[in-house]
């Protein structure tokens, strides 16, 4: 059965993101006093038609580190779902 | 003398690569060959640029995809065996994407594309792109990028320097080096580096559009004269 892999990449807290910021400042404006921050990244979805979930998650990571992130200034998350 | 083959790789996207063709043929003795990303020749190239624009539309990271481009594993090779490699603003994306050079490059401190004419120090003229240049001399060279703000872990930076691998940094019309005139945001108002073993070099700036007093500037000229001038001699 293969796998779906939800990734998330975002830049690391010590990269200036402009994005967010700039995110953060509108909804300032927009009067939400509560927000506090805002940091924008990637969700990227990848289908692994591969059986054995520990294969999977190795596919996974080495996909992240190789291409999907940059290791100099971004991290990643990902979750593996099962899917029919 | 013999010709010098000046390789300039041709990605999807790229946009500055017709530019540096033009500004390598007007040099005698020097021919141009552009090298498609597809292919794995580098057809006799003495020299590999890779040129400025978008490559695959800066999907994912600017570089990121182009890294992967089959003709990355011959170009990789070339710099691994001493060669000199210029990447020039998109270029050099994908020379610190490859692992050539050290660092990354993130979206511009002010969230903005910059397109400017902008003035460069020469930090280091002993390279094989800077030996015709003197330390210090204040280069015009214009910008056209919106992720050029150079970042590394301070541990990289602090080797660069105590290496001398920056090779030039944004400063004012003086050529003072001040955070007024750092248009991205770049650690240290670095516009370029070279690897340790100084034949691969990545800036940001486009020499090809200063290289020609029609184009208001030929300060870029003389980086291309340099390599040309150690090629020629190494022959």
């Amino acid at each position: 059965m293969p796998f779906n892999a939800k990734i998330k990449v975002t830049l690391r807290q010590s990269i200036l993101d402009v994005q967010g910021k700039a995110v953060e400042h509108a909804l300032k404006n927009l009067g939400y006093a509560a927000v506090d921050s805002a940091r924008i990244g990637k969700y990227i979805e990848v289908n692994i038609n591969e059986s054995d979930q520990a294969e999977a998650e190795r596919i996974c990571n080495e996909i992240c580190q190789k291409l999907l992130s940059n290791p100099v200034m971004e991290n990643y998350t990902f979750e593996l779902e099962h899917v029919n | 003398m013999a010709a010098i083959t000046a390789g300039i790789v041709v990605f999807p996207g790229s946009n500055c690569d017709h530019d540096t063709e033009h500004a390598v043929a007007s040099f005698d003795g020097v021919r141009p060959v552009m090298l498609w990303h597809n292919e794995h020749d580098l057809r006799g190239a003495d020299l590999i640029i890779l040129p400025g624009g978008f490559s695959y539309g800066d999907y994912l990271r600017a570089g990121a995809i182009a890294r992967f481009s089959p003709i990355m594993h011959e170009v990789i090779e070339f710099a691994r065996k001493g060669h000199p490699v210029l990447g020039i603003c998109n270029g050099f994306q994908v020379l610190l994407e490859s692992g050539l050079l050290e660092g990354a490059l993130s979206r511009n401190r002010d969230k903005k594309f910059i397109c400017s004419s902008t003035t460069i120090r020469v930090e280091n003229a002993a390279t094989v792109f800077t030996n015709r240049y003197q330390a210090n001399d204040v280069l015009s060279i214009p910008i056209a990028h919106g992720d050029g703000n150079y970042f590394a872990p301070s541990e990289v930076i602090e080797r660069l320097e105590e290496n001398n691998q920056v090779v030039f940094r944004y400063c004012d019309s003086e050529g003072s080096v001040i955070a007024e005139s750092n248009p991205n945001g770049s650690a240290g108002n670095i516009a370029g580096i070279v690897n340790r073993e100084g034949n691969v070099l990545g800036l940001m700036p486009h020499p090809e559009r200063a290289s020609d007093p029609l184009l208001g500037s030929s300060d870029g000229r003389m980086l291309f004269e340099s390599v040309f001038d150690s090629l020629a001699g190494r022959q």
